[in-house]
């Protein structure tokens, strides 16, 4: 049962790389009472722990999301701004940002600006004030914003802006709320990552901390089902996305053949996913140490990193289902 | 003087051993411990009166230069850039090649003999030879062997009435002044201090250091100037909020910036930083740090003649004490 009330919830939070803090409060609040213990660590990563006997699965779900990062006041009041992660200049034009305390910007561009070949040192932030003075009031050189994200929904589809990767901390929370009934031996420590879209660098030393035996992480991927897409076998609607490979991993094939056979067993909806952009905590995840055994679970997403990020229900359901099953699986200790 | 004799030594990134070599004469009777890593990072402990956080303060040791890959049959040197600069920056200037700062000049094709298309393009490092005075490769041969480092020459000077430093490689050799002023004085506080290799070329010896250390908080001291030009010289000290992978920890640098307010001591706020240095590798290394990056503003890095403010050295020097008896005492982030 997909719980939109959460979901809402978690998108209309502000959350820019390095600044976690409002997303992980409401996390923490969110899953405390179903946890054994919950350690917040140097860079802020959120981790919530379930004992166990059995061997230790890391799961990981980034907290923060892309956003910019004012450099400059200009005299005219205008705010020039660097991004936080992967920022396209064209999904951003003329969108509305939002800022911690709920100041609006609109972003815009110089009016010489090239439309062939826009940059971010072209563009700059309209804050609604008159001067530099005025700015300086509101906002500091180093302040971060994110899109103001409108939630919808109808039967089929969720619209919204940071489903990348709100959606992947739903399914953790939601797969921490369904284990309570369903324990099993293995011993998990789902972990709520930072500065994922800086370079996985909550993951990174997440995982050195814990020194998992198997690494997950549950994020987006992107899809090729739009007109003229590159090929790119991944359709809304076609259920959970197993990943095979990214620009960060490439899964080892005794996990993602586990993962095969555990979706045909629990009669889950899959697809196989080989993105040729991005890479997501798991490449962390494997490098660490003397390597963890890795995969990830994605929801096929329409639209990353714009405000109308666009994914399926029905995926999202078969990709908690699977990891839910993955997570409370006694068979897993015989892949390590 | 300690500063001139640190600025004047040559350590281009990989060559570090004369710095090296004054840091820990200087320092050995100073401090509680002291030794150089497998790859050449310096790292210190300093024993103040109580220890709650484990507290790091780094600073690089390397420079920018070049290293002799080829010698020509005229008995000029080729070379290859150890480091990320201007290229346009080379010509005509004087050099020391190897360990016994051997003198040459780096030479190009002179205006008057350069063709009309050539006198259009910027020499790139292919069209440039370093000149050591001899005249064949045997001669050159006994002098000079490949992979021997080029260091670039530049007098340290004082501009301005004494408030303006100009010289080579300030942007690390002022902050490693400083780390030693700091590891030399009484503390409250225990510190680990480190001073690094490899920063100009990427390499990153505080990536060890961190893996090492697992520092609570670490404080990294940079020379830096200012794309925006939002920065400036003689306005005080420098904290970056971010590099181009890396956004340092928010409350921390909070913290700074109020420490900075209430002890009235002028602070810059720097976002548009389009590099990337040690205190990225610090705030992944092993389970994390807490990083800020504190810099003295500094003019035309990645060049050999830097301009750094001795007021804004000053107001550093007070900040990073005031820090660190914060970081020592209650605080906790």
């Amino acid at each position: 049962m997909f719980n939109s009330e959460l979901f809402e919830k978690l998108v209309s939070i502000h959350s820019p790389s390095g600044d976690e803090e409002n997303i992980r409060d409401i996390i923490k609040k969110e899953i405390e009472d179903y946890v054994d213990s919950i350690e917040i660590d140097r860079l802020g990563n959120l981790i919530a722990k379930i004992e166990g006997t059995g061997p230790k699965i890391m799961v990981a779900a980034h907290m923060d999301q892309i956003g910019l990062m004012v450099t400059k006041i200009e005299d005219e009041g205008y705010l020039r701004f660097t991004n936080i992660g992967g920022i396209n200049p064209y999904n951003i034009l003329h969108q509305r940002f939002v800022f911690k305390d709920g100041l609006i910007g609109i972003v815009s561009k110089n009016g010489k600006a090239d439309m062939k070949n826009l940059k971010l040192s072209d563009m700059f932030l309209d804050i609604g004030v008159k001067d530099k003075n005025e700015a300086e009031k509101k906002v500091s050189i180093g302040d971060m914003c994110t899109y103001l994200s409108k939630y919808q929904e109808d039967e089929q589809r969720i619209i919204s802006a940071c489903v990348d990767n709100r959606i992947g901390c739903y399914m953790a929370i939601e797969a921490i709320k369904s284990l309570k009934d369903q324990k099993s031996e293995n011993e998990l420590y789902i972990v709520f990552t930072v500065q994922e879209e800086l370079g996985l660098r909550g993951a990174t030393t997440a995982a050195f901390g814990i020194e998992p035996d198997i690494g997950i992480a549950v994020d987006v991927t992107g899809s090729g089902d739009t007109p003229d897409d590159e090929a790119f076998a991944i359709k809304l609607g076609n259920g959970a996305a197993i990943k095979v490979k990214d620009r960060g991993i490439v899964v080892d094939p005794k996990m993602k053949n586990y993962m095969i056979d555990l979706a045909k067993e629990k009669n889950i909806d899959y697809q196989l996913e080989i993105l040729e952009y991005g890479a997501t905590d798991s490449a962390a995840m494997q490098l660490s140490k003397a390597g963890v055994l890795a995969g990830v679970i994605s929801v096929p997403t329409r639209y990353i990193h714009s405000p109308v990020e666009t994914i399926y229900k029905k995926d999202l359901d078969q990709s908690l289902k699977l990891l839910v099953e993955l997570l409370r699986d006694e068979n897993i200790k015989e892949l390590i | 003087m300690l500063l001139n004799k640190l600025i004047e030594a040559s350590a281009v990134s990989g060559q570090e051993e004369e710095v090296r070599k004054i840091i820990i004469e200087e320092l050995k009777d100073h401090v509680d411990s002291i030794e150089s890593d497998k790859i050449g990072n310096i790292i210190v402990y300093k024993k103040g009166k109580s220890e709650k956080k484990k507290i790091l303060i780094s600073a690089a040791m390397d420079e920018i230069g070049g290293i002799v890959n080829k010698i020509n049959s005229d008995g000029t040197l080729k070379f290859t850039k150890a480091g990320f600069f201007d290229e346009r920056i080379l010509v005509s200037k004087i050099v020391n090649i190897g360990k016994n700062s051997l003198k040459g000049v780096i030479g190009a094709k002179p205006i008057h003999l350069q063709k009309a298309d050539e006198r259009k393009k910027a020499l790139s490092i292919n069209q440039l030879y370093v000149d050591i005075g001899v005249s064949s490769k045997e001669e050159a041969a006994k002098l000079v062997e490949i992979g021997d480092y080029i260091s670039i020459c530049s007098e340290t000077k004082d501009f301005n009435q004494n408030d303006i430093i100009k010289g080579k490689a300030l942007d690390s050799r002022i902050p490693c002044h400083m780390l030693i002023e700091l590891l030399k004085s009484d503390l409250d506080y225990s510190i680990y201090g480190a001073f690094t290799v490899m920063d100009k070329v990427m390499i990153f010896g505080s990536r060890c250091v961190g893996a090492r250390i697992n520092p609570d908080y670490t404080i990294v001291l940079d020379g830096t100037d200012n794309k925006l030009g939002t920065t400036e010289l003689g306005k005080g000290p420098i904290i970056n909020l971010k590099e181009i992978r890396a956004v340092f920890d928010r409350d921390f640098v909070n913290t700074v910036i109020d420490i900075a307010d209430k002890k009235d001591i002028e602070l810059q706020i720097s976002t548009d930083e389009n590099r990337i240095t040690g205190a990225d590798l610090y705030q992944i290394a092993s389970e994390g740090s807490k990083v800020i990056k504190l810099s003295v503003p500094c003019k035309y890095v990645g060049t050999p003649v830097n301009l750094v403010s001795r007021k804004d050295i000053k107001a550093l020097n007070k900040l990073i004490n005031e820090i660190i008896s914060v970081l020592g005492g209650n605080y906790s982030v």
